[in-house]
């Protein structure tokens, strides 16, 4: 009988099947193991990560982690071989603290499929996103889609100085100090009365001269002298500000969103190339038989999640159930392979489902 | 059943919660030889007094053991995920005041808000290779503050005690600590960031929503309640 069988092995055995389907169409099987050197994931993904991983020492090794995703393993895995395109599939138990939802699991199953090496980058979007759109399509779920590759665009193409470029280009993924930064370099919050004090006087080390901790006296004339020649540039323009605000509040179906950006894109040229990027994932969507005119598309989509997609973006999240984490989510993350390639890196695009949520749905078997 | 009374076992928090609770008419005090941590409660019936460490007074109340505690909300706040479901602040005591704040070398005559922490960090972390340390023991209160402050490249680094001095030992660049004064903070060349602090704390009495309580026991705390005036 159905319900004699333990939770966490129905679990598995949605998560088997759903692998089985990934090795079916070419993958190869990945595994990892679970207690991970927290040193890297540390670094790539800052406080964020330690917040939400268990962090444990070990008396030889240092510090190590619960696993939290597969993605870096997967991808140092990849890295460290031949650079060949490769498909890899792979599924385990994660662990994410929950202090804001206690009543989610903290450990749970993730299955993956990730893709790297694919030279036309819109088709291997497009045949991710099908592989779990087919694979998820008994469920009736709602797809979200999502480019971050056209905010980091949209930033890059900005008419004012690299400094300033730099600093939003950091905070793309932090919507609310992106937008604080906006309004600052366009003049509209007012000058903290310490910068202003700085800018105006002949500012030096304090009295007592001490200089302590690791930052040098040059780092922080270099910072000062940074400051201020923002400060000689004029704010950002009104116009400058209304043309971000647009880009980020796109919200339609994929093809008129691009519409909509190729018209801000008239005022935005650096748009261009991440606009044409987008038509072409659109066009090899429906090649792959994906509606496309119905699939919708959220320029702010993503931007909360992790730090490292840095393209295509997406979600599959239960209309029926809204309580419930999405089901799956995945995503373009180029630069992540370079920053764990040492010197070399390869495309890549990939996602994870949560077999215990699929579960929850009833099931694809 | 009794109701239990969670205080702080020792020092000035003691002394001065005994205070507070004496001058409304419930005289709480030590029993036995100096170091044994047993205590006594006149003037209302019913109520044990348990003497305990300030550090676990949150989780004792959190598991119910005790019904009320005197604690800090810093130590309410950093140790129980979401604190305000399992305890219930009833008067703070007026004592026991200190703020958690952000501080950076005095030298730092370019940083004095969170956006120029945030700044720093990034020439930081370009320049020297690894993320700005900031030494603390309040892990949770902090990291939420620089989150909400949109404060990056930053890694929290644990510090138990003499948190002032991580930054002279280059074991850290910057500290976040409770200061009462600052007068530490000042001898260690330290100053606080010019914003509002991740937390303002003093004692507080705390009521456990978690504990188990007979009738008689509700007569009980509704008493001692009322005698407080909370």
């Amino acid at each position: 009988m159905a319900q004699d069988i333990p939770y966490k092995s129905r679990v598995r055995i949605e998560a088997e099947a759903i692998c089985d389907g990934f090795v079916a169409a070419g993958a190869a099987r990945f595994e990892t193991d679970i207690l991970l050197s927290a040193e890297v994931l540390l670094d790539l993904y800052g406080e964020d990560i330690r917040a939400r991983a268990y962090v444990t020492t070990d008396p030889e090794r240092g510090e190590m982690m619960l696993r939290p995703d597969f993605t870096v393993p997967v991808v140092q895995y990849h890295m460290s071989g031949d650079g060949l395109p490769a498909s890899y599939t792979y599924f385990g138990e994660v662990f994410r603290k929950q202090e804001d939802h206690p009543d989610r699991r903290s450990e749970y199953m993730q299955v993956g499929y990730e893709e790297f090496g694919g030279a036309n980058a819109a088709a291997a979007d497009a045949d991710v996103f099908g592989q779990f759109s087919d694979a998820l399509a008994p469920l009736g779920l709602r797809a979200a889609t999502g480019d971050i590759g056209i905010l980091i665009a949209m930033v890059e193409g900005l008419n004012t100085t690299e400094d300033r470029r730099a600093a939003l280009m950091r905070h793309i993924w932090r919507p609310a100090r992106f937008t604080a930064l906006v309004k600052r370099f366009a003049g509209l919050t007012p000058v903290p009365p310490s910068r202003a004090a700085l800018l105006a006087s002949d500012v030096g080390l304090p009295e007592d001269g001490v200089m302590i901790g690791l930052r040098s006296e040059r780092e922080i004339a270099n910072r000062i002298d940074a400051l201020r020649a923002d400060a000689a540039q004029a704010p950002m323009s009104s116009e400058i500000v209304d043309l971000i605000a647009a880009v980020l509040a796109v919200s339609e179906t994929c093809p008129n969103a691009l519409e909509h950006l190729r018209d801000i894109a008239v005022d935005l040229p650096g748009l261009l190339p991440a606009l044409d990027r987008f038509e072409a994932r659109c066009e090899a969507m429906v090649q792959r038989g994906i509606d496309v005119d119905a699939l919708p598309f959220e320029a702010s989509y993503g931007r909360t999640s992790m730090e490292y997609y840095d393209g295509f973006v997406f979600g599959f999240y239960s209309e029926t159930r809204p309580d419930l984490p999405p089901v799956a989510t995945g995503g373009r993350y180029d630069a992540l392979t370079r920053r764990l390639g040492q010197g070399r890196e390869n495309p890549a695009v990939g996602g994870v489902i949560r077999p215990d949520v699929v579960l929850e749905l009833g099931g694809l078997r | 059943m009794t109701i239990k009374l969670g205080v702080p076992s020792k020092g000035r928090l003691m002394e001065k919660t005994f205070d507070w609770f004496g001058a409304r008419g419930v005289t709480l005090s030590r029993t036995g030889s100096d170091r044994e941590y047993a205590g006594a409660v006149e003037g209302v019936d019913g109520v044990d007094l348990v003497l305990l460490s300030a550090g676990e007074i949150p989780r004792e109340l959190a598991a119910g053991r005790i019904h009320l505690g005197v604690t800090g909300n810093d130590l309410i706040q950093e140790k129980l995920v979401q604190w305000d479901q399992k305890v219930e602040p009833l008067a703070p005591l007026g004592f026991g005041h200190a703020n958690l704040i952000v501080a950076v070398p005095h030298c730092w005559v370019d940083v004095d808000t969170l956006d120029d922490l945030d700044g720093a960090a990034a020439a930081f972390r370009a320049r020297h290779g690894f993320r700005m340390r900031i030494a603390t023991k309040y892990h949770r209160l902090v990291r939420d503050y620089l989150r909400r402050g949109g404060v990056a490249d930053y890694q929290l680094v644990d510090s138990q005690g003499a948190t002032e001095g991580t930054v002279k030992n280059l074991t850290a660049e910057a500290i976040a600590d409770i200061t009462s004064t600052g007068e530490t903070l000042r001898a260690n060349h330290l100053k606080i960031l010019d914003e509002p602090p991740v937390l303002e704390s003093q004692a507080t009495l705390f009521r456990s929503r978690v504990a188990d309580k007979t009738d008689a026991d509700r007569v009980v705390l509704r008493a001692l309640i009322e005698r407080l005036g909370v």
